[in-house]
């Protein structure tokens, strides 16, 4: 079969990344022609400000080299302008800069034109001298006037024309800046930050021109522009003035071509234009009516439109929200979303204008609706999440201006920090990845997001503790804000559909079976991946406890084996011991079964129980024997499972106890045992508030008081310590055991595989858990019910199961003899 | 050892999972992992990881890979190569199956 031809115009940001997200989805699908008017091969455009500043050089910021397009069977045509498109034929004329024509056929189209920087209608605009900041001529013109001149001008105090500014100062000119707002970046800033903003820039030596409205670029002598003039009558002199008043979608190509625009190429949600044979990618393009001007948005374009061209066709671009950062160094600020106040909105402030802080939230209804942040920065990531993900903060509010490592995140720490750390300091402890290899992976590999460098350098791929730290090292090497991840986030590569979706697809489609869900929901692989499968197995048991049959292909070893997997390859074994209560029988039948396995390490763990390490796989089912017949059950030690319920001695022996913690504990571990859960699920029971069992860091929490129980929730130790938060207060054990049911279903029916309750807590707002397990009384016996219901097929130990044969093929090696 | 080497019926080796062969030589065991995909290929690959000797028998299967249980990294089954960004690689083996019947070749 002939291959489609798919022709690219425009070499730049947006368009070679669709082609790199194509070549990863169908890499056979076409022969592909770049047409590029700039000389070069595709670079980061981004990065030219650095290059201005002098930190980086052009080399550095090519992004695919003539060799990449050639090993990639792309034929690359740099220089080369295209003129026309001439649908009616499906070709392209381009100008070959030496008056001749070359033509190309496609099949495809994809237009990825780019922008064009605005120049002020004004005389003396055309002079010599004048120049935009769009590419790398415009640099080269800044860097060589700066070599020969004295006096710059930029027009514009938005991002663009700062970052000019700061670099042909560093480049040794005197700088002005020219702008008509009352303060720099108005569109990202309020005033009190930006007022912070100049003065620090002031301190750099940039001079600064508000209010000021350009009414003439003057032609001087060697008919060079001069000076600028203002309506005012003053003016001031310049040798080079550099145009940063804004930029305008690149669409003249388009618009000859007779293809519908409107302020940019109009697309739909697919990227395609009003000839279906052309999509459109980029600064070029409105999409929905917004043209956007960042990559990140770009970007997530690109990957829609690859998924089209691949003809895949599942992928749907719904528009994207967007933050800014300045790439100056040594200057912090991060804004996104309305940070205005409009009416209706509250806002929350932090000013500190000594040390040049100065931070802004703004919130409407319990939700974060913008931020802006001038000095320290590095939790505008996580505003920017909480801000996408519109997440509840009434419950912490409180300390919601102080940021994420006040709610006990350790992976936090000053931008300036992350700046200032060696390459060998190690950023990600779960993976050993220093610093240097994080930068190094970043440059040669050309990485600009969270996901590519997890996935080169492992780096908080793991635990995410460091996610903060990995997203400062990314922000440092690269410059601005790449890591902005699509505003809904789907489950894995495998598909486009968000955990929220696939749950609700399972529920009210009725689908009870792998095959069903990947075929409703469109999955792109035939089997799904090692992390779609657990998940989808896991919503499909939770969902539907009496139908669906647990796949064990789709589980974890761990899960599978009934085991903990060692880094030997052995397993340990870790029985039930209820509230972590034990008698001298079940001691005594742990030590025989440890003696008769020669098991090589026996401890006690920090669950109040008995882990026995270091056991062959081969020897399990007989061991699980031995255990069983002493009456023992796993204890899922292994699982995204219910864990432990630790306790501690209560109003039995304690001179403190106000009720029967241990009693209570062994009761809930009995009702408990055996569930799974989207993460693992501990509990906790303390006689008193004293609080020996920890009730307060765990996912169900008690505390015994004198009148009854405190039910605290969404706690956690680990990685991320979280303190409970106080669900309420009940008086018996037997509204104990309700709201335990009801808790535990709720998180079990709602919250993401592997999300553990305290994320979960955080991400759906305390408020919504009170209104379901605490306010509404019919609901909260439903989801009770329902608890139990699913514990009767829960609740069978799978360690008898495989004792009395189930699965032996699991454990039982082929063995051959050579 | 050029002969092809009888080692299981296909049906007892569960779909998406695998089976491990242990060859017992004189002086020490070679553990090898042979897989069964969904779609009932057959591959047969050494039981040891390239990252760190992790168990690739105990990983989970989809498509055409493995993923170690140790630290994640995808193994593809017909080459034994890591999957790009790690790299790395195991040693295969030949399989064939004829009536329900897998082979395993050891050369
Ligand atoms: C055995 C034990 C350590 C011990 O010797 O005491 C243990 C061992 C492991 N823990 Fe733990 N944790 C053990 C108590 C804890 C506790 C303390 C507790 O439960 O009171 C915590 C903090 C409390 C909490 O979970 O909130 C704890 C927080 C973790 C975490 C971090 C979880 C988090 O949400 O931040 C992990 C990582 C994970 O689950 O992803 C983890 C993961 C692990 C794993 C399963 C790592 C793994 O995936 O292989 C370890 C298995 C070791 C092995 O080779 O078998 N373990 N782990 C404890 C078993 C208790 C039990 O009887 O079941
Ligand atoms: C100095 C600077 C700093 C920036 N900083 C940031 C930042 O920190 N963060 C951020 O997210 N974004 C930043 N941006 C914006 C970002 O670079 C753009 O959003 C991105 O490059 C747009 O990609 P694109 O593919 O749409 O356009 P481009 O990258 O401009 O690519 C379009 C290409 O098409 C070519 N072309 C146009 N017409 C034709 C034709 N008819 N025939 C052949 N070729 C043609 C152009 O020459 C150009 O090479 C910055 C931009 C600049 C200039
Ligand atoms: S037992 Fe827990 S704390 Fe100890 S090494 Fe393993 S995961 Fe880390
Ligand atoms: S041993 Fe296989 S991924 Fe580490």
């Amino acid at each position: 079969m002939a291959r489609m031809k798919l022709v690219l115009v425009g070499n730049g940001m947006a368009g070679m990344r669709t082609l790199e997200e194509l070549l990863k989805a169908a890499p056979d699908h076409y022969d592909i022609e770049v047409f590029g008017d700039e000389p070069h091969p595709n670079y980061n455009r981004i990065m030219l400000s650095p290059v201005l500043a002098g930190e980086q050089t052009v080399e550095q910021i090519v992004l695919n080299s003539r060799e990449w397009y050639a090993a990639n069977g792309i034929t690359l045509h740099t220089g080369k302008k295209i003129v026309k498109i001439d649908r009616k034929n499906r070709c392209v004329e381009a100008d070959d800069g030496h008056g001749g024509k070359i033509r190309a056929d496609y099949d495809r189209l994809l237009l990825a034109t780019g922008s064009k920087p605005f120049i002020l209608p004004v005389p003396g605009a055309d002079l010599p001298g004048v120049v935009g900041f769009r590419d790398i001529a415009d640099v080269d013109a800044m860097i060589h006037a700066a070599s020969q001149y004295k006096h710059a001008v930029v027009i514009g105090g938005g991002l663009l024309g700062l970052e000019a500014a700061n670099g042909l100062k560093l480049r040794g000119m005197e700088v002005s800046v020219v702008h008509l707002g009352d303060w720099l970046l108005e569109r990202q800033l309020d005033e009190p930050a930006a007022r912070l903003l100049q003065q620090n820039l002031e301190a750099k030596g940039l001079n600064f021109l508000l209010r000021k409205q350009t009414e003439e670029l003057v032609r001087g002598e060697s008919g060079r522009v001069c000076a600028v003039k203002f309506k005012d009558g003053e003016s001031v002199p310049a040798d080079l003035v550099v145009m940063a008043v804004g930029i305008r979608p690149n669409t003249e190509l388009a618009e000859s071509a007779g293809l519908h625009c409107h302020r940019g190429l109009v697309v739909n949600d697919t990227m395609q234009t009003f000839d279906p044979r052309i999509y459109a990618v980029g600064e070029c393009v409105s999409h929905r009516g917004i043209a956007y001007g960042l990559v990140a948005p770009l970007f997530e374009q690109a990957k829609v439109c690859a998924n089209h061209l691949a003809e895949h066709g599942v992928a749907r671009y719904q528009g994207s929200m967007t933050s800014t950062k300045l790439k100056v160094t040594g200057i912090d600020l991060f804004s996104a979303g309305d940070f205005t106040g409009a009416p209706g909105t509250e806002s929350l402030v932090y000013s500190d204008a000594a040390t040049g802080s100065y931070k802004k939230l703004v919130i409407k209804d319990n939700k974060l609706v913008g931020a802006c942040i001038y000095g320290d920065t590095l939790d505008g990531a996580w505003y920017f999440d909480l801000l996408r993900e519109g997440t509840d903060i009434a419950q912490f509010r409180k300390t919601l201006l102080f940021g994420q490592h006040h709610l006990g995140d350790s992976g936090h720490g000053p931008a300036e920090r992350v700046a200032a750390l060696p390459d060998s300091a190690e950023i990600c402890g779960c993976n050993g990845v220093c610093k240097g290899d994080i930068v190094k992976a970043i440059r040669a590999n050309k990485l600009f997001t969270l996901d590519e460098v997890r996935a080169h350098t492992k780096a908080s791929a793991s635990c995410g503790s460091c996610t903060g730290l990995v997203e400062a090292v990314l922000a440092h090497t690269v410059g601005g804000d790449y890591s902005a991840a699509p505003s809904k986030k789907p489950l894995c590569k495998c598909t486009e559909h968000s955990h929220d979706e696939i749950i609700a697809a399972i529920r009210d489609q009725a689908l009870k079976s792998m095959p069903a869900v990947f075929a409703a929901l469109d999955w792109s692989t035939p089997d799904g991946c090692a992390s779609c499968r657990p998940a989808v197995n896991y919503y499909l048991l939770a969902r539907w406890p009496a139908e669906y049959k647990d796949d064990a292909q789709s589980r974890y070893i761990n899960e599978r084996a009934h085991g903990n997997i060692q880094k030997d390859g052995s397993f340990s074994v870790v029985p039930r011991m209820w509230g972590g209560l034990t008698n001298p029988k079940e001691l005594r039948a742990i030590a025989d079964v440890a003696e008769k396995f020669n098991v090589p390490e026996v401890k006690v763990t920090g669950g109040q129980r008995i882990d026995l390490f270091g056991v062959k796989k081969t020897d399990l089912p007989a061991m699980w024997k031995d255990l069983s017949d002493a009456g023992f059950v796993s204890g899922h030690a292994y699982g995204k499972a219910l864990r432990t319920v630790k306790t501690c001695v209560g109003s039995q022996w304690c001179r403190f106890g106000t009720q029967d913690s241990t009693g209570l504990g062994v009761k809930l571990e009995r009702m408990t045992w055996g569930s799974w859960t989207p993460h693992k699920y501990k509990m906790a029971v303390s006689g008193c508030p004293r609080n020996c069992a920890e009730a307060t860091i765990k996912d169900f929490g008690i505390v015994c008081v004198e009148s009854g129980y405190e039910l605290h929730v969404g706690g956690n130790g680990g990685i991320k310590v979280r303190v409970t938060d106080l669900l309420c207060r009940v008086e018996t054990e037997e509204q104990v055991m309700e709201y335990c049911g009801a808790y535990t279903q709720l998180y079990r029916e709602e919250a993401h595989y592997l999300e553990r309750t305290a994320p979960w807590v955080e991400r759906v707002g305390l408020a919504h858990i009170k209104a379901k397990v605490v306010d509404d009384a019919a609901g909260r016996a439903e989801l009770h019910e329902r608890f139990k219901f699913s514990q009767q097929f829960a609740q069978i130990d799978p360690w008898k199961e495989r004792a009395d044969g189930g699965s032996a093929h699991e454990f039982q090696p082929i063995r051959i003899t050579a | 050892m050029n002969d092809w080497i009888e080692i299981a019926k296909i049906d007892d080796i569960p779909r998406q999972g695998s089976r491990v062969v242990e060859l017992d030589h004189d002086d020490r065991v070679n553990r090898i992992a042979v897989f069964r995909t969904a779609s009932d290929d057959i591959y047969a690959v050494r039981d040891k990881c390239p990252h760190r000797g992790g168990p690739l028998s105990e990983g989970i299967v989809h498509g055409g890979q493995v993923t170690c249980p140790l630290h994640n990294w995808k193994i593809d089954l017909a080459t034994g190569e890591a999957v790009l960004p790690d790299k790395g690689c195991a040693r295969t083996y030949a399989t064939k199956v004829e009536d329900g019947q897998v082979f395993l070749k050891l050369a």
